[in-house]
This record gives structure tokens, C-alpha cells and sequence, in this order.
């Protein structure tokens, strides 16, 4: 299955993905409106910087996920690799946001339920925003 | 005024015809004329020609050059010329009949020559250099002189007009020659000019071409560097002086010289067609030769002593039909042209492009 | 200071409605232009150290951005230009020789743009490159004089070492140092991908890029950074390098801010020591001395690698490529006064040497009236723009074309001509290891490939309306140019008609 990877070697802690994200998941149709009026989304990707080595993080979609082990209503769930939240379910009881080993899991910035990356299946993107989005193809999404 | 060839390029479309008896045997001028006339609307009556091997037995072993002069001062001067350089065996006006389609011949006068032995021996330079860079040195430096054929045992004779029309005003019925070659132009602007016409002739070799090359001024600017100069800026010449510079100068075959002209394609050249060998040595001819690649369409017969050769481009964007009649071997632009003269012929075919045809005398 | 007698010479634009405030242009910008007040929630950009090299404008995710010229202007002069003007008070201030980079900006008049292609109408057919073979490949290097034979009759096939070419383009001479390691990878990745050549400048050759030496041509300048045997023998030609079209005449000046570990190593100098080359080689005061070093060079390397010898074009280009034809070089590389750089003094970039068109046309001619044009190969650099620039050239009479400034393009170079100050936004020209990583070689070296390719499907594309199916028969094929707009001189150096004639 196809992963999104980053490659610290080329990313340039623009944090760009993290705009693309937060913008491809608002629901909004284009990058300004998604901020229009304060709005801040909240990017289900985060670039990690420091002493010259940057890289961005999200789920890595685990094949033995602890999130969906620990979550308490069966709201996450992998389907064809992919591990998704239907938010009709999350209570908010944040056991995966503990539970993450990777710190990839998030709140919503208006709601509760958490969020998390889900490959961008399901909104309008395609591909995952964040991988379109990196400028130095720091962001891959690929098989390994 | 429009100018001449010379100075202006003037492109043109053509046909041409050939053919050769591996025998030797002697075939009068009327055919190839007949041959030629058979594509009369190839041409547009702004230039007609024919060569003409093994014409002049009883002179074999002069040079025959023959000349157009615009002025009987020219002549003078011309002869003056090859007073200093040559011993003048025989001259006389080449004998031509009146005919109405035919007009405003300048002078037209045939010489058999030898070189001078002190001179030749002076200069250094093999016999058929010397007398090359004497032909050169005249069309070159001599106004209103030009030497149009040149060899031993073979003549050119053109003029402007439809190609029937010029065989019968040099009256082509009164020689016999073991091959012959034909020119009908159709230039895409008046040149007026009888040294326009075509064949172009260095020496013995003579070529007859229909196309329009592409590669003209690459071609032109190499040669040039050799000591010759295309006075004329007609394809014809140009290639005329590759043919002279690789086979007479540089002593490659006929066979190669295809190759470099009309080279194969790098993906042919590639692919397992050759060998290893033919590899190497047509990736040599590239390299080296690069700038004698003659691009653009085009169909020639080069005459040479004791044979043709018949080549098109490599893509063949010009048309040529061969065939084959006991020891006669005929090529021409059109199939009509070659079965006017031959209605059975043995065999007949188009040659592929850049593949040539090489016909030689049986003896030589 | 209290007084500013010059102003920014850009002013960047935000369309306040369209930032987002994401900062990213901020985060790129080497020349500290944005920033972020946090009082007032919003970005804020200071112009005067902006360079216009567009790294911000092309990040930016929402297209907020401009950089437009500085509207203030001082008051109109014909004779006496802003800039002029601009650099007076700079000179006043700082009391230096003026610095910039790349090519000459000027208006002087562009020959490849006053030239103007033939196609083939009715008397011979144009050729579709789509469906008949359409050749570019070509070689570089010296031809043998005569055919030669064996004893058995057949065809010597032995010439001197030959360069071979998919396309008549190379890469043009550009250091590692002058530009940064990731640039000189995806040289010469996309070098090694296409089957053609990337030079490695004067900053010798960084160990791991020995693997791509069979697409290397290895330069030997004055400086002599990094040359010795191994250099020497991994490269597939040797270039020396006697001049440089954006400044001839004199050397070169790498400061010690970019020699850092991995140049130092390379360049085979101290870190931090600044490389200086001499404006002359000290062992070349005449062409007798280069004959030397061009037969020392092919001796060190066995006679097994062509010799490249690269002048800038001058005033007497011609007699000097005639000399250096008879020096033993194979190829001669010739750079108009447009080519670009890494730095150079504006003086001396922006009026010194002449137009490439009219080197090379002269050089050609020359060449080929003396009947020595087969002796050397020419290559032409200078400021070839597109595949135009490369098909009038080739039919101008050169055998290939240097592309430097394209290439940098290519990698997002924005031509703000401010390499000399190492902060290249683009990662290009620079050694700073953050602006370093921003040219990820394998993005690069694939739009050096892309480039590559659409040019040459753009000279078979002329190629084939021009009725030519193979370059060679374009190589100094001038008939198929005509000038337009140029006065009897400029045609008679060129060596070429008038349209309409």
C-alpha cells in the first residue's frame, strides 16, 4: 500500500503541508477562504524542526494500530490500510490521542471529535495535500 | 533584371535519364534524347543537357574541354590561357544546328588537350588535379568564358531549352557513346543562362540531379575549404565537387561515398543490419564527414569514366526507376522514359533511398 | 544611517485579503524581507534587502505576493539614469568596485532575435519529425585531414578522441563552490540521463560525483582548484579555461564564506581562505604557452581525452581561435559577452567582449577560409536562450552550444543576479546548508532532462521545416538564415542575407 514518507533531507520546515492540510480538510474551496475571518484549521500534519534537521509528521498508519486498539466506540478504523475516524462515533475521549506513539492524532479546532490524517481519501483532494503541496518533494506518497 | 545563376540560388525541379551498356557497346545520341523528351513535362524549357562516355575514341587520351563564350574576347583570352598551360591538340567550334526553339547560344568551342609537360611537372600536382584547377582557375577568373565539360572521352552538351530541342541543335544523332545521362529544368525562376544548365561536369564526372537539397549551404561551405568554388550555387555543382573531393581526392569507392551523401540513419546504422566493422566505419564517415550529408530530396546519375552511379536521398523524396535489358542497365525519374527506349525491359524496380546503383564497363 | 540617497530597488506587494499569514515567506527568505508581527497579527516586509529572486512569490500558497519595481523614481534623466545615479551613491558610500552577476543586462541589440529561420515551401517537402528519423546527434573534436587506409584496403577508422553528443547542448563550465553541491548533481545526473556533457568549472570534482566522469568535461583554469591526476583522468574532455564572456580579462574571486569543508576539499585549498584566480594562467603568456599545456594535458592523460580551450569573446576572436585551432586543442569553446557568472564587476561585466553571433560568425568564416575549420570543433556560450538561439547558432556554423544560465533557470533561478552575495534563495548559488537543501537533485536534475528534451523536439521540429534530417547538414548552413533589421556590416560579418533577398 501506498504510504505518505518524508525525507528529512529535503524538507525545508516551510510548513506549507500544514497549511495544504488544513486547508484540503476544511471543507472550504480554496486555501484563502479556508483562513478567511480568523478561521485557523487545525493541519492533521506538523512539521518538527530543529538544529538543521526538519521533517513532517503524521499518522503513519500503523499496521498494528494502537489508536484503533484503544478506541472506545470502534469510531477509528483501517480500511484498506487506511486508518479513519467517522466522527459520528468519537466521544472525545482522547485514548488515541494518548495512545498515538507518533503524537499524529488531534482535537478539532470547533468541535470535540478528533482528527486525524486519513491519506486524504475523503475529501476532493486525491492525493494527500500535504504530498501535492511539498515543494522540495520532501513529502512522498509511495510503496515500500 | 533577374539574375543568373550564379548570383542568385536558383532551385528547380527535374528529370533525368540514364543509361549504360555493360558491354561497351557504342549507342547513338538520338536515344537518350528520345528517353528525355518522354518526360517533357518535367521540364519547362529553361534547360536542357546530356553526357555522353566513350564519344571521342579517336581523341581518348586528350582532354576535351568544352567551352561557352560570351564574347569572342573571352575566347581569346581562354585561349590564351590554355596556349600557357596545355598543348592544344584540336579545336574547332562544337558543330550545332539552328533550330527555333533555341536561342541566344553564345560561343561554343570544343579543345582536345594534353598538359604541357613543364608546366604540369612545375606544378607539382597529379595530371587531373592540374587540369581541374585549371578548369576552376577559368570559370573562375576569366569573364564571360566557361568550361562546362572537361574529361577524357566523354562530353557534356547543354543549353537552355527543352532537352529534345537541345539534342537535336548539337545534333547528339552524330555521336555514339557507351553511356549516356540527361537533364530536363524546371528552375522556379529564368535563369537564361546556357551554363546554368545542367549536367555539371568536373573531369569525367558529370551529374545529372532532380531535387532541391537541403543541406546546400553546409555542403557548400565545407567544399570550399578544398579549393573549390561553387560559382554556381546549383545543387548540382556542389555535389558534382563532394563526388570529385571524396572519390578522386580522397580515394574512397563509389560505396562509401553513398554512405557519407546519402548516410544511413543512426537507428539503421544501430540496429544488427551491419557488422561490427560497417559499424565503425560508417560511424567514422559521420563523424568525420559530417558536413558532406546531403539532406533534402534528391535523385542523381553521376557519369564517371567507365560508368554511373544512381543515388537518392535517403528518405527518397524524389522519384528513380531502374531497369534492366540484357547488358543495358537504364535509369530514370519516370518508367515511361526508360520503356520509350527499351518497351522489354528484363527487369525493372525502384532503387530505395540512399541505397546506390553502381554500373560499371564489364573491362574496367 | 540618517540619510538614504538610495531607495529599495523593489517593493513587495501583500494582498492583505489573500495572506494567510502561514509565514512561509518569511521561513525562505535568506534576505530576512518578511516578518511576522505578532502586535499587530500581521506580516510585514522590509524592501530594501530584497533581491526580487521571487522565492516568496512562487511559495507563497495563496499568490499574495508582487515584487514590482519601486515606484519612487528620481527625476527623469535620459543621460543620467536612476541607476546610474544609484550606483554613484553607492560607490560614494562604500567606496568599492560595483559586484553583480549573470549576464549582461543591457540594451545591446540581440542578434539571435534579428535572425530569422527558413522552411521548406513546394520545391522541396518539409520533414515531420513525428513520423521520419530526425537526427541531432553530433560529435566534438578534431577530423582526420585524409582518409587513411589499412594494409588490407579498408577504411582506418582511428580518429582523435571524440566527444559524442545526443543533442548540440552542453552544460556550460559552473564550479561547485560558485554553485552548491545539490546544482552539480543534478548537472550532472541530467548530463549522464540525456547522453551529453556537464563542465565542471574551475572548483575541481567532488569525490562522489567520479561516477558520472564519463559526462564530465573537467576545467582547468587559472586558479588550477582541484586539478590532478584523478581529476584529470575522470573527466571525458579537458577544458581550459582562457576567459569568460561575462569577464573577460580577468580572474575570479570565490570569498571564503563559501569554502567550506566539502569545497575546501575539493578546490584542494585551505577552508575559509578565499579562492583567487589569476586573470591570466602564469604559465600562458602567448600561444606557444598554450600549446604546452594543451600537449601537457593530453599528455598526463595519454592522448585518450579531447582538450577543450574556452576564450571569452573578444575584439580579435577571430585570429585567437585561429591560433588556438593550430595549438592542438580539438574543441574551441567561445563565450559571448552575455554569458553569465557567479560574480563579476558590473564595469567589466557590462561593457567588455562582443555578441556571441557575431564571434562565432567570424570565427567560422575564418576558420574555414584558412581550411582549418575540421582541426577544432566550435562550441558557442553566451547567452543561448532557447532552441532558436541553438538552431541559428549550429547554423551560423557552431557544432554545439553551452547553456548555463537556461540551466540555472531550470533549477529556479529568477536571475536577480545577486549570487556573489551566497544567499541564493533558489539553493543554486550558495553553500549555506538550509538554502543548500532547498534544490533537491532529483527535482532538478528531472526539469534539467525536461529542458533538454523539449529543445531538442523543438530543433527537429525546425529542423524538419527546413526539409534537414540530420544537424549536420544545418552546421553552417547559412542560407537558411536571414537577418532582419541589421545594416550591411552586421550581415556581411554574419555572413548572412537580408530577408527578403
Amino acid at each position: 500500500m501506498k504510504k505518505v514518507y518524508v525525507n528529512e533531507e529535503w524538507c525545508l520546515a516551510c510548513h506549507l503541508c500544514e497549511y495544504y492540510c488544513a486547508a484540503a480538510n476544511s471543507g472550504a474551496e480554496n486555501m484563502v477562504k479556508a483562513f478567511a475571518n480568523g478561521n485557523k484549521p487545525i493541519p492533521r500534519i506538523q512539521v518538527e524542526e530543529g538544529s538543521g534537521i526538519n521533517f513532517a509528521v503524521q499518522c503513519r498508519h500503523c499496521d498494528n494500530p494502537l489508536c484503533v486498539k484503544g478506541c472506545i466506540t470502534g469510531a477509528l478504523s483501517v480500511k484498506d490500510g487506511v486508518i479513519s475516524c467517522d466522527e459520528s462515533r468519537c466521544v472525545g475521549c482522547y485514548t488515541c490521542v494518548l495512545s498515538c506513539p507518533y503524537g499524529c492524532i488531534v482535537t478539532s479546532e470547533n468541535s470535540k471529535v478528533i482528527q486525524k490524517c486519513d491519506l486524504c481519501v475523503k475529501n476532493n483532494n486525491g492525493d494527500p495535500a500535504c504530498v501535492k503541496g511539498c515543494p522540495n518533494k520532501a513529502i512522498v506518497l509511495e510503496e515500500r | 533584371m533577374l539574375e543568373k545563376e550564379g548570383q542568385v540560388r536558383i532551385p528547380a525541379g527535374c528529370a533525368i535519364s540514364g543509361f549504360i551498356s555493360r558491354e561497351g557497346k557504342r549507342i547513338c545520341g538520338d536515344q537518350i534524347v528520345k528517353s528525355i523528351s518522354y518526360m517533357h513535362d518535367r521540364s519547362n524549357g529553361l534547360g536542357g543537357g546530356f553526357a555522353g562516355y566513350g564519344i571521342y575514341p579517336e581523341y581518348k587520351d586528350q582532354y576535351a574541354f568544352h567551352i561557352f563564350y560570351d564574347s569572342n574576347e573571352a575566347r581569346v583570352e581562354t585561349e590564351r590561357f590554355l596556349d600557357r598551360h596545355f598543348d592544344v591538340v584540336n579545336l574547332s567550334r562544337i558543330p550545332t544546328k539552328k533550330h527555333p526553339n533555341i536561342t541566344n547560344e553564345p560561343l561554343i568551342w570544343r579543345y582536345f588537350v594534353t598538359p604541357l609537360p613543364t608546366k604540369l611537372a612545375a606544378s607539382q600536382l597529379d595530371e587531373r588535379e592540374f587540369v581541374a584547377q585549371c578548369v576552376i582557375n577559368i570559370n573562375d577568373k576569366i569573364s564571360g568564358s566557361y568550361v562546362f565539360s572537361s574529361g577524357k572521352n566523354m562530353g557534356v552538351f547543354k543549353a537552355v531549352g527543352y532537352p529534345e530541342d537541345v539534342g537535336e541543335f548539337y545534333r547528339l544523332d552524330e555521336y555514339a557513346g557507351y553511356a549516356w545521362t540527361a537533364h530536363g529544368r524546371y528552375p522556379t525562376n529564368t535563369p537564361g543562362w546556357w551554363g546554368g544548365a545542367h549536367p555539371f561536369a568536373l573531369l569525367d564526372y558529370t551529374i545529372v540531379h532532380n531535387g532541391e537539397i537541403s543541406s546546400y549551404d553546409a555542403n557548400r561551405r565545407y567544399i570550399e575549404m578544398y579549393g573549390y568554388k561553387c560559382n554556381l550555387l546549383t545543387d548540382t555543382e556542389v555535389i558534382t565537387y563532394i563526388i570529385d573531393f571524396l572519390n578522386r581526392k580522397q580515394r574512397l569507392c563509389l560505396e562509401d561515398i553513398a554512405k557519407i551523401i546519402a548516410a544511413p540513419f543512426w537507428s539503421e546504422i544501430e540496429s544488427d543490419k551491419y557488422s561490427e566493422a560497417e559499424k565503425q566505419k560508417l560511424k567514422y564517415f559521420r563523424n568525420v564527414f559530417s558536413s558532406l550529408l546531403v539532406t533534402g530530396p534528391f535523385s542523381i546519375i553521376l557519369g564517371f569514366d567507365g560508368g554511373i552511379m544512381a543515388l537518392n536521398d535517403r528518405l527518397k523524396l524524389r522519384s528513380m526507376v531502374a531497369a534492366e535489358k540484357d547488358d543495358m542497365v537504364y535509369l530514370a525519374s519516370e518508367e515511361c522514359a526508360i520503356r520509350a527506349i527499351c518497351p522489354d525491359v528484363d527487369r525493372i524496380w525502384s532503387p530505395r533511398g540512399g541505397e546506390p546503383i553502381i554500373v560499371k564497363l564489364n573491362n574496367k | 544611517m540618517a540619510l538614504n540617497y538610495f531607495q529599495p530597488l523593489f517593493e513587495v506587494i501583500r494582498d492583505k485579503d489573500r495572506c494567510i499569514k502561514c509565514r512561509a515567506c518569511e521561513r525562505q527568505c535568506a534576505n530576512e524581507v518578511h516578518k511576522y508581527d505578532g502586535d499587530l497579527d500581521k506580516m510585514v516586509s522590509d524592501s530594501h534587502t530584497c533581491v526580487d529572486c521571487q522565492r516568496c512569490v512562487c511559495i507563497c500558497p495563496t499568490q499574495a505576493l508582487k515584487i514590482v519595481d519601486n515606484p519612487n523614481t528620481f527625476r527623469n534623466n535620459s543621460n543620467w539614469s536612476q541607476q546610474i545615479m544609484t550606483e554613484v551613491y553607492k560607490q560614494a558610500e562604500t567606496g568599492g568596485v560595483l559586484l553583480s552577476a549573470m549576464g549582461n543586462p543591457k540594451e545591446y541589440p540581440v542578434y539571435w532575435d534579428k535572425i530569422l529561420l527558413n522552411a521548406s515551401q513546394v520545391t522541396n517537402p518539409p520533414i515531420d519529425p513525428l513520423r521520419e528519423p530526425m537526427e541531432s546527434k553530433v560529435f566534438l573534436g578534431k577530423k582526420p585531414k585524409n582518409v587513411t587506409f589499412n594494409e588490407d584496403g579498408s577504411v582506418n577508422t582511428k580518429t582523435s578522441p571524440t566527444l559524442e553528443l545526443s543533442t548540440p547542448i552542453m552544460f556550460s563550465a559552473m564550479s561547485y563552490g560558485s554553485i552548491s553541491r545539490n546544482a552539480h548533481e543534478s548537472l550532472a545526473r541530467a548530463a549522464t540521463e540525456l547522453g551529453i556533457y556537464y563542465n565542471t568549472g574551475e572548483g575541481g570534482l567532488h569525490k562522489d560525483f567520479y561516477q558520472y566522469g564519463p559526462n564530465t568535461i573537467v576545467q582547468v583554469a587559472s586558479g588550477r582548484f582541484g586539478v590532478f591526476k584523478d581529476y584529470l583522468e575522470t573527466g571525458a574532455a579537458i577544458e581550459i579555461k582562457m576567459g569568460q564572456g561575462a569577464k573577460p580579462g580577468i580572474g575570479g574571486h570565490l570569498p571564503g564564506a563559501k569554502i567550506l569543508e566539502d569545497v575546501s576539499r575539493t578546490r584542494m585549498i585551505p577552508m575559509g581562505t578565499d579562492a583567487i584566480s589569476p586573470a591570466p594562467h602564469h604559465d600562458i603568456y602567448s600561444i606557444e604557452d598554450l600549446r604546452q599545456l594543451v600537449f601537457s594535458l593530453k599528455e598526463a592523460t595519454e592522448y585518450k581525452k579531447p582538450v577543450i580551450v574556452k576564450i571569452a569573446a573578444v575584439h580579435n576572436v577571430a585570429a585567437i581561435a585561429s591560433g588556438i585551432a593550430r595549438s592542438g586543442a580539438d574543441i574551441i569553446a567561445i563565450d559571448g559577452y552575455r554569458g553569465g557568472t557567479g560574480a563579476a564587476p558590473t564595469r567589466i561585466r557590462d561593457n567588455v567582449g562582443i555578441p556571441i553571433e557575431l564571434a562565432l560568425a567570424s570565427v567560422d568564416q575564418r576558420l574555414r577560409d584558412e581550411g582549418i575549420r575540421n582541426e577544432v570543433s566550435i562550441v558557442v556560450a553566451g547567452s543561448i536562450r532557447s532552441s532558436s538561439d541553438v538552431v541559428k547558432a549550429i547554423a551560423l556554423g557552431a557544432d554545439a552550444c553551452y547553456i548555463g544560465t537556461a540551466v540555472l533557470l531550470s533549477l529556479g533561478c529568477h536571475l536577480c543576479r545577486s549570487c556573489q552575495t551566497g544567499k541564493c534563495n533558489w539553493g543554486i548559488a550558495t553553500q549555506r546548508p538550509d538554502l543548500v537543501k532547498r534544490l533537491n537533485p532529483e527535482i532538478g536534475y528531472k526539469r534539467l532532462v525536461n529542458l533538454v528534451h523539449a529543445w531538442d523536439h523543438e530543433i527537429k521540429e525546425m529542423m524538419g521545416g527546413m526539409g534537414i534530417n540530420s544537424i549536420e547538414a544545418l552546421r553552417g548552413n547559412r542560407l537558411m538564415l536571414r537577418g532582419i533589421g541589421l545594416n550591411e556590416k552586421e550581415l556581411e560579418i554574419l555572413g548572412i542575407q537580408h530577408a527578403g533577398q
